[in-house]
């Protein structure tokens, strides 16, 4: 039973490829993110960016909030927890959400321990810098994984590291003969079994989304280019002069990630785009949160 | 004989999948000019969000030109969003279920009919003209009401979940989820009987 729905969690996840999350925090820009395209919203209070400004603790939102996006829409509708707060993830769980993103975005409530996600019924999508943190994950019962990338700067330059990252050591994984994976396990700190999966077949067992700091049609067709099976966008939608046309482009760009001439026709006149930080301006890198 | 698929949204590389396993030449569909340069004898409409599709489908221009197709005869094998694209009405859908999907099918779905994530499940069900198969239903919808011309293929407790209207063919499941192949077949052989009777 438990392995048939982890089963049925990772099939969500198929189900959104090729697609667009897109952060909200009001159920009317839930339809404007449903309208524009968004293949699931993301329910939290505050955007990252915002989240950033303000500093402070910042923790779950309040389930009636996320309740109200849930009757706005008909797409999945995810929410955040603190990584390692399982009664945060019980609480969404109580309240039949779609997928649960252990996330960085906010304060972290156990700095060794995340959650057993595997002790769930729903779906857990957690972020990760590099292939060993992906397969901790994964080992833990996330159904889906997604690059930490910085959240809330309107910076692509971290989430592209951390595809590459991933895609790289997945590469070397497969190059090395069978007797070489137990060190690789180790050094990876990651189950032996899933590096194993890698080896074999060059990707990881579930579907891998890129996020943190995608603001363009560009940035979006570039996480593609190099490997992502979607996107999230949090602020970079909402942050922006003209969120719905931002939006919409940024779904167009996913499904036409490979044809520069609708790349070019999507980019004009979206209005501006978020100011963004660059990672040397910024004090709290989210992604060392949790390895 | 070469299967064009739907590919703006969605598990399409799962159907993909399918089709090299038997052996099938396929391409994929994300924009007008796949439709002009190409042809091919069958379309898949996948799984996916069928509020994306819909919307992706009007943005890219392949909306009119894939509807002229599919009236004019063409086989089309949809699932889970997919059927909801086909699907006359949508129960409780907001707007015009004709402008933004292809309602090419005479039938009524109802969309999240087993509501959210929580209420997805598996179980081996019998398809008519298929026989038994693995039915992964994800967010699924179901075919709450049938037009005339409409043939059911499969129910789950007293839900279709299967049906086939002429040339169109929807499951309200994921075959191409499984490791069986039983479905595509079944929709290839629709596909080669069309090709016959055009030659």
């Amino acid at each position: 039973m438990v392995e048939n729905r982890y089963e049925l969690n990772k099939n969500l996840a198929q189900m959104l490829k090729g697609g667009v999350i897109m952060d909200v925090t009001t159920p009317e820009q839930a339809k404007i993110a449903e309208k524009a395209g968004a293949c699931a919203v993301m329910a939290l209070e505050r955007i990252p960016a915002d989240i950033r400004a303000a500093g402070g603790v910042s923790r779950m939102s309040d389930p009636a909030m996320i309740k109200g996006i849930q009757d706005a829409v008909s797409i999945p509708v995810m929410a955040k927890v603190r990584i390692g707060h399982f009664v945060e993830a019980q609480i969404l769980e109580a309240i039949d959400i779609d997928y649960i993103d252990e996330s960085e975005v906010l304060s972290p409530a156990d700095d060794r321990l995340h959650i057993d996600k595997s002790k769930f019924s729903v779906p857990f999508v957690c972020g990760a810098k590099d292939l060993g943190e992906a397969l901790r994950r994964i080992g833990e019962g996330a159904a889906m994984i997604r690059t930490k990338g910085e959240p809330g700067t309107g910076d692509i330059i971290q989430a592209v590291r951390h595809m590459r990252m991933i895609t790289g050591e997945m590469a070397r994984l497969q190059a090395l003969s069978e007797d070489e994976l137990y060190q690789a396990a180790k050094e990876l700190a990651a189950p032996l079994d899933l590096v194993r999966y890698v080896h074999d077949n060059g990707k990881l067992p579930v579907v891998n989304f890129a996020a943190g700091g995608v603001a363009t049609p560009a940035d979006a067709a570039l996480m593609m280019q190099l490997g992502a099976e979607g996107v999230f966008v949090g602020s970079g939608i909402f942050k922006s002069g003209n969120p719905e046309k931002r939006a919409a482009a940024i779904v167009q760009a996913v499904t036409n990630y490979q044809d520069p001439k609708i790349l070019a026709k999507l980019s004009e006149n979206l209005g501006e785009a978020m100011v963004g930080i660059n990672e040397q301006e910024i004090e709290l890198l989210m992604a060392e949160r949790g390895k | 004989m070469k299967i064009g698929i739907l590919a703006v949204q969605g598990a399409f590389a799962e159907h993909e999948r399918c089709l090299e396993k038997l052996g099938i030449t396929f391409m994929e569909i994300r924009k007008a000019e796949d439709l002009q340069n190409h042809s091919f004898d069958g379309l898949i409409l996948p799984g996916g969000e069928s509020t994306v599709m819909g919307k992706l489908l009007h943005d890219l221009e392949l909306f009119e030109p894939m509807k002229a197709m599919i009236k004019n005869g063409l086989p089309v094998f949809g699932t889970c969003a997919g059927l909801l694209l086909l699907a006359k009405s949508i129960e409780n859908a907001e707007g015009n279920q004709e402008d933004s999907h292809f309602a090419c099918m005479d039938m009524v779905a109802k969309r999240n009919a087993y509501g959210r994530q929580l209420g997805s499940f598996s179980l081996i069900g019998e398809m008519e003209g298929v026989g038994k198969i693995p039915m992964v239903f994800i967010r699924a919808p179901y075919i709450a009401a049938l037009g005339k011309g409409v043939t059911p293929l499969a129910e789950v407790e007293g839900k279709i979940v299967a049906a086939r209207e002429g040339n169109l063919l929807v499951t309200a499941f994921h075959p191409e989820l499984t490791e069986n192949l039983a479905v595509h077949k079944y929709f290839l052989q629709m596909v080669e009987n069309r090709r016959e009777s055009l030659h």
